[in-house]
């Protein structure tokens, strides 16, 4: 146990976020969030709509300007980054998975080109490596190889989901952000799409914030689990330990609501 | 392996006007290397809450409760994290998994957890599936369509497919039938020889007289003020 103790005291956490505040004049977007991401790690975010999850994460990820607080990425001061930078790393070490997948997706650029333009944004110049490499990926989230070539426009809402997801992937990034990924998802590409996650945060040591809804799909696919509530976080621990007994009140409510399938 | 002093747990239900109820007080037990210690005590008392602290599923309200060199009861989530990656198992009466992996991955997934490479780890999954009776035209089918008795097997597999150093198990000859609650006992067997601590619930008389070393009355940690 002595050499876990060693790992702990040299390993930093991947992101490390105190006191983040952002307001809506005067309303309260998120407040005082702190919390630290550690490599491997998949950090549930639950809430329910209006609880600032998504702010939270937009301003985590640059896309909107945090009011107060710290975010250190691998050691780097994010809110005070130059923009050239934060864009920099958004196209390397980060992903960002939209809720609405129109958000994340070129829609007038084919779905092989979606998946083919963030590995040339890093470098990537062979042709047929591209294609290849993004052939296995729309593979991976099932989509199949007769439609690389087709706009995502021409796809359903659950297959440009997926898309988005490959797009993001693909580059293997270190960190991933997902606004309620699979939203919008049939139960069993859901199903899928969550052993993917699994396997990549395994594999790769890929560090995960999932914002949802869905109880399931964090008891599943996280390691810890914050809840939030008008802003703020009111409990955070191991997931299956926030979820089995809560202390918060409104925890504690949001678990009993569940429909038991 | 598993110590645990002066523990107590209690619930607070804060949409139940905020109702107290204190489950368990001054719970005490120890559990070395290569023993099996037996939980026993009336549906209620107490078992599985006790198992889940020590699991790190509940919370405890006071007291200390080592496993290994971690102290569960004062842990962040990380360290709990490690603890049940390499030296706390658990096999639950539930088997909870992604739906559409298939059994064979289930199995090796606690392996694959650690680093094990993939060949390895399935090929410890598949030795004991066979040993745990699953046919293994049903390797490559996710367990969620198996039956209870089945879906059971794969959970043991999977809590027996790393070795880890302290084990909990709840019920884990439950519904099977006599030559693979044989398979089960011997696996148990096996872990105490390889020097596992482990801590069980057996409702199965024979099970527990077989395997159990001592046996510890939860009735006792029961608060005298409740009821």
């Amino acid at each position: 146990m002595t050499v876990m103790g060693k790992v702990v005291a040299t390993e930093q956490p991947l992101l490390k976020v105190e006191g983040l505040t952002k307001r809506y004049g005067p309303r309260i977007g998120c407040a005082d969030v702190s919390f630290d991401l550690w490599p491997g790690e998949v950090l549930g975010i639950v809430g329910e709509s209006g609880s600032g999850k998504s702010t939270l994460l937009s301003c985590l990820a640059g896309h909107q300007r945090a009011d107060l607080g710290r975010v250190s990425y691998d050691g780097r001061d994010v809110l005070a980054m130059s923009e050239t930078e934060r864009r920099r790393l958004s196209r390397t070490d980060w992903a960002y998975v939209h809720q609405n997948p129109r958000d994340g997706l070129r829609m007038g650029v084919s779905a092989g080109g979606n998946v083919g333009e963030r590995l040339m944004a890093v470098g990537a110049r062979h042709y047929g490596e591209i294609r290849g490499k993004a052939l296995d990926w729309l593979g991976r989230v099932e989509i199949a190889a007769d439609r690389v070539d087709d706009r995502p426009s021409a796809f359903s809402g659950g297959m440009q989901q997926r898309l988005q997801i490959a797009r993001n992937l693909v580059t293997s990034p270190r960190l991933v952000c997902m606004d309620e990924p699979t939203g919008g998802l049939d139960v069993s590409v859901q199903a899928r799409l969550l052993d993917l996650l699994r396997g990549l945060v395994r594999d790769l040591g890929l560090s995960v914030i999932i914002v949802t809804h869905d109880l399931a799909v964090v008891r599943l696919l996280a390691h810890r689990l914050m809840v939030m509530k008008s802003g703020r976080v009111v409990e955070q621990g191991l997931t299956d330990q926030v979820l089995d007994d809560p202390q918060h009140a409104y925890t504690q409510l949001l678990v009993s609501s569940v429909l038991q399938v | 392996m598993i110590r645990i002093e002066n523990l107590s747990k209690s619930f607070t239900l804060h949409n139940q006007g905020g109702a107290v109820i204190p489950v368990m007080t001054g719970v005490a037990l120890t559990v070395s290397a290569g023993e099996c210690v037996g939980l026993t005590g009336q549906s209620g008392a107490g078992k599985s809450t006790l198992m889940r602290m020590v699991y790190g599923n509940y919370l405890t309200a006071g007291g200390r409760l080592v496993v290994g060199d971690t102290d569960v009861a004062s842990a962040e989530p990380r360290q709990i994290i490690a603890l049940r990656r390499h030296t706390l198992g658990y096999v639950s009466q539930f088997l909870r998994v992604v739906p559409r992996v298939p059994t064979l991955d289930v199995v090796a997934e606690p392996l694959l957890a650690l680093g094990t490479p993939a060949t390895e780890a399935r090929g410890r999954a598949a030795s004991l599936l066979k040993r745990l009776n699953i046919p293994d035209r049903l390797w490559a089918l996710s367990p969620t369509t198996f039956s209870g008795g089945e879906q059971q097997r794969v959970n043991i597999a999977r809590g027996f497919a790393h070795a880890y150093p302290a084990l909990l198990l709840d019920e884990p000859t439950a519904s099977l039938d006599a030559a693979n609650r044989e398979v089960v006992l011997t696996l148990i067997e096996e872990a105490k020889a390889r020097g596992a601590a482990i801590l069980g619930i057996f409702h199965d008389e024979g099970a527990r007289a077989r395997v159990c070393d001592r046996l510890v009355d939860v009735t006792g940690f029961t608060p005298k003020a409740a009821a």
